[in-house]
């Protein structure tokens, strides 16, 4: 380790975009897309998992304590279980992530619906819905703030994992971290750890954003 | 005695809770603080023991000044009761009774015992001792909560509405046993409610706040439902407060007859004379315990046989030198003949009180309290 | 799965200074260390800033911080800042990145005591000191053995990513496997790390149940 200044500016400048893979913008491509494939794949997956939970209540017990073993896995490991399956590719990240994703989302779903308090839903029995409008109309739509809330953990935690695929050479940005290791060189690690928090933040903003305009009853109460 | 002198409550944005209350409260009585939400009665209660400290005036605890004694040690000597309970989940309901004794630091086998003695006082099972509170009704919780109240055996307990948040049956059955033990304990108690009836069931004074932390008015139970102070006071009472005033009139203004009763062995003949020698279509019947079992209309007596024979009709009944004249009301409202029969402290007839012996009682306690005040105003 | 067999059937896999029992060893010393670090840090924080309601802010920030930190850009910014001659750099990010779920669920947990609780705990004259240790941290308790499960869990995989940037412990075969292509140690390695993974939260489960009073857990029956 010499002297090397913090951030070498010219070296961003140089690499941002030079369109070939491993530009920092071809890479920042590649985080989007494989954290939102995970996120979408967890949120397709948890909510019929989760309406299922709901509906039928003996399946929760074993499915939360599947998600909790699930939950404490390194992801590292994980992703090696996969790799004799899918080789160096993305989905050995983006399979893992989304099933993280899953875990975190299937309480959060039941949670959302069961919290619907039982005499809207009487009433909505009452005023005739059949049983698929009320789980849309009413239940889901109730829950949403719940389940957005669980999505937000998903999302920023999601892009953040992404970074670990590098081990294997899928990680986006990540791979800017093993870049600046091997060559003992601090720039390329700022700039990963920089894009990585505000890709977070950005995401989590538009979850906010989205919670807003789905639930115009509700204000915003929720910070965490 | 607990004084309050002149105490303000002001808080930092300038909502006065409580307004210069000037309040005596007698030992060994129930004292109820009675208002609407936001009257500054439950933070009256609450400047007692210093969980809100006053802004101006002074509390004084039998001429000491509460704000003078270090609040864990002035609390330690103050029993406190709130509406949920509040027990302490992680711990056995032995163990919650006997908080302020450990805190005290006794040594565990007397606050146990001490404890168990308490459980049995409010009425519970031993066998729950060792349960935790997640595992006890509402009403159970309670009971559990005046105990923990009461384990230090402080002379003075203050209830914030302590039974709100139960059904009214089981409302009902703590307030009896309160009055019960405190019949018993003779605690100066503070109690807070929202609830004008059950103000007025327990306390011995009465003052009831209005919004704004003012003293509408401070008085005996009897003496609020006849002279409420004002419109505020008048209105908060609500509608039968002249029947309910009734509560507290005893039964001596009440003229009973004895020769209306018969025993049940009799013929249906010489009841039929009775009847007619008293000038009366209604009998009450006592059995050979001259304990009373129902009224006998003359019109519907048979041919022949015995009391035994006929059908007897429901009765009301009142204890004679304990119950309220509203007893004796309800007794003769529970009767087809209109009259209410009296019996002695062991279920014996003492005599029957008639409509017109209960019309006069009535009248008697309307004039005896009657305010030519109001009769001007009105 | 005959990686598996393998990897575990290879005698050179149980002896010496790369054996699964010193790889083991390490890498419970360092998520312990770790953890107890963490703990020691955030749990008292915790109990203050949920008992005083001062700094609530700093619980939020640090949460939302922590989730969005991607572990590895950290490890790596701080071995080239701080060099790897101890494993002292490495166990820096293990306790950064485990005190947030402490701090939080620890504060959540004091925070969401019952408000009537705190109440007669006050009237019945307890300290703010008993309040805390005597009420609030028995009834809160689930929830900070939460916090420090979910610590647990991102020690040990920050842990197993550190063999990256020079760490020993469990990771070491799956870093080492993947850079020979020695693959019956990267999947040997992976089952060792999850069964690690959840022995811890067996540990767990055991101190919750042994810990937590069943009149808080309503584990009894109600009869």
């Amino acid at each position: 380790m010499d002297d090397q200044p913090l951030i070498r500016w010219d070296w961003i400048g140089r690499n941002w975009d030079t369109g070939r893979a491993g530009s920092i913008m071809s890479l920042l491509v590649d985080h989007v897309i494989m954290a939102s494939l995970a996120i979408v794949l967890g949120l397709v997956i948890a909510l019929p998992m989760g309406i299922a939970c709901v509906r039928w209540r003996w399946l929760y017990q074993p499915t939360s304590g599947v998600m909790n073993v699930i939950y404490a896995l390194p992801s590292l490991p994980v992703f090696m279980f996969l790799l004799p399956v899918t080789g160096l590719e993305r989905a050995t990240v983006i399979i893992p992530l989304g099933v993280y994703a899953v875990a975190v989302l299937v309480p959060a779903v039941v949670d959302g619906i069961t919290a619907v308090p039982d005499h809207v839903r009487q009433s909505a029995v009452a005023m005739g819905f059949n049983p698929l409008r009320r789980l849309l109309q009413i239940e889901l739509a109730l829950a949403v703030p719940v389940v957005l809330a669980g999505l937000r953990v998903v999302a920023v935690s999601s892009i953040s994992l992404v970074s670990v695929g590098a081990l294997i050479g899928q990680g986006g940005l990540g791979n800017l971290f093993t870049d600046a290791f091997k060559r003992d060189f601090l720039t390329p690690a700022i700039v990963g750890i920089v894009l990585i928090i505000a890709m977070a933040l950005i995401a989590d903003g538009l979850l906010i954003f989205l919670q807003r305009v789905l639930t115009p009853w509700a204000k915003a109460r929720r910070s965490t | 005695m607990i004084t309050f002198d002149g105490v303000t409550k002001r808080y930092g944005d300038g909502t006065v809770a409580v307004d210069h209350l000037q309040l005596e409260m007698a030992t060994g009585e129930i004292t109820v603080l009675v208002g609407p939400s936001g009257c500054g009665k439950t933070t009256s209660l609450r400047m007692i023991n210093r969980m809100i400290d006053a802004s101006e005036g002074q509390i004084l605890l039998d001429g000491v000044d509460v704000r003078t004694i270090d609040p864990p040690t002035l609390r330690r000597g103050i029993g406190y009761v709130i509406q949920q309970a509040g027990l302490f989940p992680h711990r056995t309901i032995v163990d919650n009774i006997a908080t302020v004794p450990f805190l005290l630091g006794w040594n565990r086998k007397k606050a146990r015992d001490r404890a168990m003695e308490l459980l049995e006082r409010v009425g519970l099972r031993p066998e729950m001792a060792s349960r935790y509170p997640f595992q006890l009704s509402g009403g159970q919780q309670q009971r559990v909560g005046v105990a923990r109240a009461l384990a230090a055996d402080p002379p003075v307990l203050l209830m914030d509405e302590p039974f709100s948040a139960v059904d009214p049956v089981v409302r009902t059955s703590l307030q009896e046993e309160l009055l019960r033990l405190q019949s018993e304990l003779n605690k100066t108690i503070v109690f807070v409610t929202h609830d004008i009836d059950e103000a007025i069931t327990l306390g011995d004074r009465v003052a009831v706040l209005r919004v704004g932390g003012k003293l509408a008015q401070y008085a005996e139970p009897a003496t609020l439902l006849s002279d409420p102070a004002d419109d505020f006071v008048r209105e908060f009472l609500g509608q039968d407060r002249g029947i309910r005033r009734l509560s507290f009139i005893d039964d001596s203004g009440l003229r009973l007859r004895s020769d209306l009763t018969v025993p049940v062995a009799d013929e249906v003949t010489a009841v039929a004379a009775t009847a007619a020698a008293v000038e009366s279509p209604w009998l009450a019947v006592v059995d050979e315990e001259n304990r009373p079992i129902g009224w006998v209309a003359a019109a519907d007596l048979p041919a022949a046989g015995t009391l035994r024979d006929v059908r007897l009709l429901s009765h009301g009944t009142f204890v004679r030198g304990k119950d309220s004249l509203r007893t004796a009301l309800d007794a003769a409202l529970l009767s087809p003949s209109g009259c209410a029969i009296a019996v002695d402290g062991d279920g014996r007839v003492a005599g029957v009180a008639t409509r017109e012996s209960l019309d006069e009682a009535m009248a008697l306690a309307a004039s005896a309290t009657f305010d030519p005040k109001d009769a001007a105003d009105g | 799965m005959n990686w598996l067999i393998d990897f575990f059937a290879d005698p050179a896999n149980w002896s010496g200074s790369n054996g699964i029992p010193i790889r083991l060893l390490e890498h419970l010393e360092f998520t312990l260390a770790a953890l107890v670090v963490a703990a020691l840090i955030a749990v008292p924080l915790g109990l203050l800033i949920g008992h005083t309601g001062r700094g609530a802010l700093i619980v939020v920030v640090s949460a939302n911080l922590a989730r969005a930190l991607p572990t590895l850009g950290l490890l790596v910014l701080i071995v080239l800042l701080l060099g790897t001659s101890t494993v002292l750099p490495v166990l820096i990010p293990l306790v950064l990145l485990a005190i947030p779920p402490i701090l939080v669920n620890t504060y959540e947990g004091i925070r969401g005591v019952d408000h009537d609780l705190r109440d007669a705990a006050y009237g019945m004259g307890l300290r703010g000191n008993q309040v805390l240790l005597r009420v609030l941290v028995p009834v809160a308790l689930p929830l900070i053995l939460l916090g420090l499960r979910l610590a647990a869990i991102q020690i040990v995989a920050t842990a197993t990513v550190a063999s990256y940037v020079s760490l020993g412990g469990l990771g070491r075969y799956i870093i080492d496997g993947l850079a020979t292509k020695d693959f019956p140690s990267v999947v040997g390695g992976s089952v060792l790390v999850a069964a690690f993974a959840l022995a811890m939260q067996a540990v767990f489960a055991l101190a919750h149940r042994l810990s937590v009073s069943p009149g808080v857990s309503q584990r009894l029956k109600v009869r």
